[in-house]
């Protein structure tokens, strides 16, 4: 990784917030008056990565893991407690214009249009804010109204749309600018199934088009697994993990799943008298619909597939990692995962 | 720059159509404040002879009619706002972008003062048949009041801006402003023209911005008024407004360290 080219480089990076505290009830309240007590809340407790132009990552943790607190200092919202970042080569925290002109923030939650107005307004007021050349401008304004397929929902005040409507307008409305950076803070929150798709195959079609950097941050995994090849774990403001996602079940996923089909479960009327009894090689997590499912530990499953192949009329075996939510509900509930390295 | 500030104005002015019947109200119940001093001090007049401190009946009317418009150009974003703008997290999108936020303000509440005057004329003229306003201005007066209600608009923009960002450091401070909004009534010749004020008031009042946020520009119209007086009065609306454009830096500058992008 060259750190000369990267577009994010963030050393060490810390967040202290000072928040005030104070006991329920009336007594507290009139005590807070004379004497006002705070704590300091470390967000995010020297955070170290690189990410290389292009590259999308995933940026994961539970709530209130410090995600959005870095991204926020990234895009020059808030300023660090400690440590270094760079974005494009410039500090975020000096908001230089040439550092903003080709970056954005789309948050989930937060609505940026003119909300009394139809979309295709508040893009005209990007363009200035932006400085898009007109034709520059009508050329990408038209090419993302195709991509989001928001031709009709542009026209319309932004108060008429609905959640999923207003999160296209507003992605489209971001990128106008043609962002190099693009950080997402759970841009498919609240949205259907289909609409997370839509917007899931844009982001993967724009960092194509336009190489860009993604940095995304997303409660839905499979955002995460459409999108992200390598992924950043934070928890209480710690890396825990920053490597391939594919490597994540390798590394911190004690278990596999095997799923035997047995030839003699093929039957109806033998299923519940013959199906084999497997709990010795580990536990069976389901025997229905035809299949034993079964999860046993890493180390054991060369072995295990063997003896099973041996001893039973296997039909079918597969072999599989265990859910990527599971194996990221390990790595949180493991908390620092003693001694992990922080890059992989 | 100006494409920007001209970009602000129109989608502005694209919101107020969107509320036009909501605005019209909004503008009458604004002459309720004006007519209420009006129909007081033109009764103090008549019945003290005419005139009280060199105004008469329709200088009074004048006063007030021209001080309908003034207000509307005195209004921009409030320390109220500021509140609201940094506990919801709207700022944080006003900071994403290349552009200093204090401009969406000036841009946008300069489309929403093009608004207010095609809403005026009508109340003016209402108020003017009402009232018979006595009101002879010269060419200079028209000139120097037309550079003055927007001197007015910067000066108590970029105030009113410093005002709002002690959000900053603490994100409860209604009861300041509430202070400044009073010294600003009684210091501004907003509740009476300031020649009717005691002396001390006014004397106080050349070295605090209020009056030249209010006073100035309705007197530059109204008169009585010499040339000195408007050049000065220029000269000292120049002079907050630089000012107030320095505070706005300095107090930006540190305010923003202290930003906690709460809410989005």
């Amino acid at each position: 990784m060259s750190s000369r080219t990267a577009s994010i480089q963030v050393e060490r990076l810390e967040k202290v917030f000072t928040v005030p505290v104070r006991e329920a009830g009336l007594r507290a309240s009139l005590r807070s008056l004379v004497k006002r007590k705070v704590r300091d809340v470390r967000a995010v407790n020297g955070v170290s990565f690189t990410v290389e132009p292009g590259e999308v990552v995933g940026f994961l943790g539970p709530n209130g893991a410090g995600k959005t607190t870095t991204l926020k200092m990234l895009s020059g919202l808030l300023q660090p407690s400690g440590g270094t970042a760079t974005v494009l080569g410039y500090e975020p925290g000096s908001r230089d214009p040439a550092m903003l002109f080709r970056l954005a923030l789309v948050m989930g939650n937060r609505n940026q249009l003119q909300w009394d107005l139809p979309a295709m307004d508040s893009f005209e007021l990007n363009r200035a804010i932006y400085r898009i050349p007109r034709q520059d401008f009508i050329g990408m304004r038209d090419e993302l109204i195709e991509l989001l397929e928001i031709g009709d929902l542009v026209k319309k005040p932004v108060r008429n749309l609905s959640l999923g409507e207003r999160m296209k307008v507003e992605i489209a409305g971001s990128l106008l600018h043609r962002p190099t950076v693009l950080f997402l803070d759970e841009p498919t929150i609240g949205l259907d199934i289909t609409m997370q798709k839509r917007i899931r195959s844009f982001i993967g079609e724009y960092n194509q088009r336009y190489e860009a950097t993604v940095v995304l941050t997303s409660h839905y995994m499979a955002d995460v697994q459409a999108l992200c090849k390598r992924v950043i774990i934070i928890h209480h403001g710690n890396v825990l993990y920053d490597g391939d996602l594919a490597a994540l079940s390798h590394k911190f996923a004690a278990t596999k799943t095997i799923i035997v089909r047995f030839e003699q479960m093929l039957t109806t009327t033998a299923i519940d008298a013959k199906v084999p009894d497997l709990s010795r090689f580990g536990t069976v997590v389901s025997s229905d619909g035809g299949a034993v499912s079964l999860t046993v530990s890493r180390d054991k499953v060369a072995s295990i597939t063997a003896q099973i192949l041996n001893d039973y009329s296997v039909l079918d075996l597969t072999i599989e990692d265990p859910p990527i939510d599971d194996v990221i509900e390990r790595v949180f509930a493991h908390g620092a995962v003693a001694g992990t390295p922080s890059s992989d | 720059m100006a494409s920007l500030y001209w970009m602000l104005a129109k989608t502005s002015i694209q919101i107020q159509f969107q509320y036009r019947a909501a605005n019209y109200f909004y503008m009458i119940g604004m002459v309720v404040e004006p007519t209420i001093y009006l129909v007081v001090w033109r009764t103090i007049a008549e019945s003290s002879g005419g005139s009280v401190g060199g105004y008469t009946a329709g200088t009074f009317a004048a006063y007030y009619i021209v001080w309908t418009l003034v207000r509307n150009m005195n209004i921009v974003f409030t320390p109220f706002g500021w509140e609201a703008r940094i506990r919801e997290g709207e700022l944080s999108g006003h900071l994403l972008r290349p552009v200093h936020p204090i401009h969406y303000d000036l841009g946008s509440f300069m489309g929403w003062k093009v608004m207010a005057i095609v809403f005026w004329i009508p109340i003016a003229a209402v108020l003017s048949l009402a009232f018979r306003p006595t009101l002879n201005p010269s060419l200079e007066q028209c000139i120097v009041f037309f550079i003055a209600i927007w001197g007015a608009y910067l000066i108590r923009s970029m105030l009113l801006w410093v005002l709002g960002m002690i959000t900053f450091w603490t994100t409860r401070v209604s009861a300041l402003f509430e202070a400044y909004f009073m010294a600003e009534l009684l210091l501004s010749g907003r509740l009476v023209p300031m020649t009717l004020m005691p002396g001390w008031v006014q004397g106080l009042s050349w070295f605090l911005p209020f009056r030249w946020t209010f006073g100035f520009p309705i007197t530059a119209l109204v008169g009585p008024i010499s040339r000195t007086e408007l050049v000065v009065g220029v000269l000292a609306q120049a002079g907050w407004v630089l000012f107030g454009a320095l505070l706005v830096k300095i107090v930006w500058r540190r305010g923003i360290r202290k930003f906690s992008a709460v809410g989005g």
